[in-house]
């Protein structure tokens, strides 16, 4: 398989989704309702892709101490509960992913 | 009075009072969590592409030509499985669908630009710009002037991921396992970095939950399909519990 083609491919499926709407953009308007529905985007798929690679790993439900993923994942949810700030709430996450490594 | 009301949504707004290079500088400064995270993700993504017999340059190719991460993933795992190409090429669609989300609920921030700005940003919409600018919509009431923010925060991951992936190939040379270490653990804690503090109201745990059980039912579903359906559902399910919709729809009619 030509591996260029396979990229040129991909480029054309990857940018046309995420340009359609923004070519769409002021020519259609869209209804309030969906506008404010809209808003949830980042909640939605952002926690689907977490379920998705921390509460499942290698294809199957994994809820145990030795899915690091969950643990790492659990503790960066704890401290986003107390503090705001991305930076710690990803360095307590890391730490944790570290810590549950060497140790279990 | 009314002036004292307007300087305070001025505060509130902060883009209006910022030059275009402060907002770009702004843009990646508030990104770099994000982009810090998603380093290991580059850094296996280079190293496992060679090893499915992916050129080097075209694996770089790739990153500067698809730029979407999991695209990418999906890509060089399914040619490592030997997949036929009309099957890459839907999954790679189909997961990408999620970008169309993001596009659309971006929609208001880009219908006052131009083309030059729209397309170069529909181009780096990735997931990391979109949870960092999205962030900022949600704090901020006068979002003029975002683009150059967005701008900033893509073209910093863009760099990052090149960069990334350039040395994943060199590491994957090196450390042939490297895939295997898990580290692609930094960008779920950096995605629960963002999604967590944005947790508000009723409606938004309930979003966040449904998704959440949605993608535990539905994760067997081919091609990402669960995470699509799982996504519309969890919005569905806010937007009936979200109050707030109904009091604007009420005061728009009167």
């Amino acid at each position: 398989m030509n591996e260029w083609l396979l990229i040129a491919a991909m480029s054309v499926l990857t940018f046309t989704p995420r340009y359609l709407p923004f070519g769409l953009a002021g020519k259609v308007k869209i209804p309030p309702f969906l506008e404010r529905a809209l808003t949830f985007v980042p909640i939605a798929v952002l926690t689907s892709i977490i379920t998705q690679s921390s509460l499942i790993r290698d294809g199957e439900l994994a809820l145990n101490l030795g899915n690091h993923h969950l643990l790492a994942v659990l503790a960066a949810f704890v401290s986003a509960l107390i503090s705001r700030r991305l930076f710690v709430i990803v360095t307590v996450g890391l730490a944790a992913f570290i810590l549950a490594k060497w140790l279990l | 009075m009314k002036s004292k009301t307007e300087e305070l949504e001025v505060e509130k707004g902060l883009f209006g009072t910022k030059s275009k290079s402060q907002l770009f500088l702004q843009g990646a400064i508030d990104s770099s969590p994000l982009i810090l995270a998603a380093i290991p993700f580059g850094l296996i993504f280079g190293a496992l592409a060679i090893t499915t017999g992916l050129s080097s340059w075209a694996t770089l190719g790739m990153s500067l030509f698809v730029f979407a991460g999991a695209s990418q993933f999906i890509a060089v795992s399914l040619l490592a499985s030997a997949a036929a190409l009309p099957v890459i090429l839907m999954t790679v669609f189909v997961v990408n669908l999620r970008h169309m989300l993001y596009a659309a609920s971006l929609m208001p921030q880009v219908e006052n630009l131009s083309q030059k700005f729209r397309l170069p940003m529909a181009f780096w919409l990735t997931d990391e710009t979109f949870a960092v600018v999205s962030n900022q919509i949600a704090r901020k009431d006068d979002t003029s002037g975002l683009h150059w923010y967005f701008l900033g925060s893509a073209l910093a991951m863009y760099s990052v991921w090149a960069t990334c992936t350039v040395s994943g190939i060199i590491l994957g040379q090196q450390i042939p396992d490297i895939a295997s270490w898990g580290l692609d653990v930094a960008m779920l804690v950096g995605f629960i970095g963002i999604v967590v503090p944005n947790l508000k109201f009723r409606a938004d745990w309930a979003c966040a939950a449904t998704a959440m059980f949605s993608t535990l039912i539905t994760y067997q579903w081919p091609n990402q399909t669960g995470l699509l359906f799982s996504s519309f559902l969890a919005i569905s399910v806010a937007v009936l519990l979200d109050r707030r919709v109904k009091v604007s729809v009420e005061q728009n009619h009167e």
